[in-house]
């Protein structure tokens, strides 16, 4: 059971995406100019990376190694495909806030690598905990960041209004030089607390 | 008409860029852009999977999927699309272009996950373009990216010379700080295109 834990702990420190796993860095970038829309897209790409995890763990005997990409990407399409739906029926604001980047999942190299490099080899679990802690890793990165960009860029915490009337919200932290800032700045804070803690205790 | 043109391209190269505007093709752009030549091959490469994937997936999304009414399909055939495609081109160019291989054959399979070539097949459609608008767009944004990656491999040739760089910031965090500082002079351009319209209105 430990060994377990371990698997779905991985992914919520030692292997953080996107900032120890340098993958999906797109999203990251494009939807967390707000705390919402940086959740929400973690929440989306949680469903995704469990379901196609378990799928294709389950499938892993079936699966020709020459094929197996192509593979990959359909399981991983279909359940972007029913996490399009689901939101366009239950969550449609979010749906707009995310817009294009919701059918860009299929391209987020995360759950692609994961299905690689874990689902393939291990049991369905594993498989479901480790996508589970990779996909709550990536939720928190980007609840984080949303959170730090929307302070400084609108002055507002998860849409209420925080800071005080004086202050000029930044407008560059809620564009695209904020995001490739934040992003490359809290990346360097995880090398200097590995640095600090003395080198990477390996997974 | 040429006004039309040309103002859609600047649009699509400076205003609306790929890279700083709309957020696409950024591992790419962080990946390969260490030094000029393999940006090089990479925007080629880039250039001509858009141009044919954005031309295909329009061809199909208004010849298969509209009358057969399977529209939320999108998703699973594009992707599906751009992956046969980028293995049709690679063995294409490894038969007829032995030299041309040689110099961008080893960029085609990352092609397909590059966020940007499904991303501007699925905002064109979502843009409601015609045929040759899709294809106009898709090959402005590609050389968009190409300025994109070819600037930032510039500068980190710059950056990887440059002593005193603190540790915690070297490899892709500098970069990721200095494709903000881009991101800024790419905000220079913004409205442009408005303006140019309304002064033509005049």
């Amino acid at each position: 059971m430990s060994t377990a834990l371990e698997h779905f702990k991985r992914g919520l420190w030692k292997q953080i995406p996107p900032f120890r796993l340098v993958l999906g860095l797109c999203p990251s970038l494009a939807v967390t100019s707000t705390f919402l829309g940086g959740i929400g897209m973690g929440a989306a790409t949680t469903f995704v990376l469990i379901g196609s995890n378990v799928i294709i763990s389950l499938l892993r005997s079936l699966i020709h190694p020459k094929v197996r990409i192509a593979v990959f990407i359909t399981v991983i399409a279909t359940f972007v495909v029913i996490v399009e739906m689901l939101m366009q029926a239950f969550a449609y604001p979010l749906y707009q806030l995310l817009g294009i980047f919701i059918p860009l999942i299929v391209v987020n190299c995360i759950i692609l690598g994961r299905a690689e490099a874990f689902a393939s080899k291990n049991g369905a679990w594993l498989s479901f905990l480790d996508g589970a802690g990779t996909g709550l890793g990536f939720t928190m990165s980007l609840g984080v960041v949303g959170l730090f960009r929307e302070l400084l860029g609108s002055g507002t915490l998860a849409g209420f209004h925080v800071m005080n009337a004086a202050f000029k919200p930044c407008s560059l932290m809620a564009g695209a030089p904020g995001a490739f800032v934040t992003i490359g700045c809290f990346l360097a804070l995880m090398n200097f607390i590995d640095a600090k803690k003395g080198g990477n205790d390996d997974c | 008409m040429i006004v039309e043109i040309l103002l859609a391209f600047f649009s699509a190269v400076f205003i609306n860029n790929v890279v700083f505007v709309r957020y696409l093709g950024i591992c790419p752009f962080c990946g390969v852009s260490k030094n000029v030549s393999s940006a090089t091959g990479m925007s080629l490469a880039v250039l001509f999977v858009m141009a044919v994937s954005s031309a295909v997936t329009w061809i199909l999304y208004h010849t298969v999927l509209i009358p057969l009414g399977i529209e939320w399909l999108q998703t699973i055939v594009f992707i599906l699309v751009i992956a046969t495609l980028v293995q049709l081109v690679e063995l294409f160019v490894r038969k007829f272009a032995v030299s041309l291989y040689q110099s961008l054959g080893i960029y085609l399979p990352l092609i397909t996950t590059n966020c940007a070539v499904l991303g501007i097949s699925i905002l064109a459609i979502r843009e409601e373009y015609g045929f040759l608008k899709t294809i106009l767009f898709a090959v402005s944004s590609a050389v968009g990216f190409m300025l994109a990656l070819l600037g930032m491999a510039g500068i980190r040739q710059r950056i990887a010379l440059t002593a005193g760089i603190p540790t915690p910031f070297r490899g892709v965090a500098i970069t990721l700080v200095a494709a903000g500082i881009m991101a800024i002079a790419f905000y220079g351009f913004a409205d442009i295109d408005s303006t140019i319209m309304s002064l033509r209105g005049h």
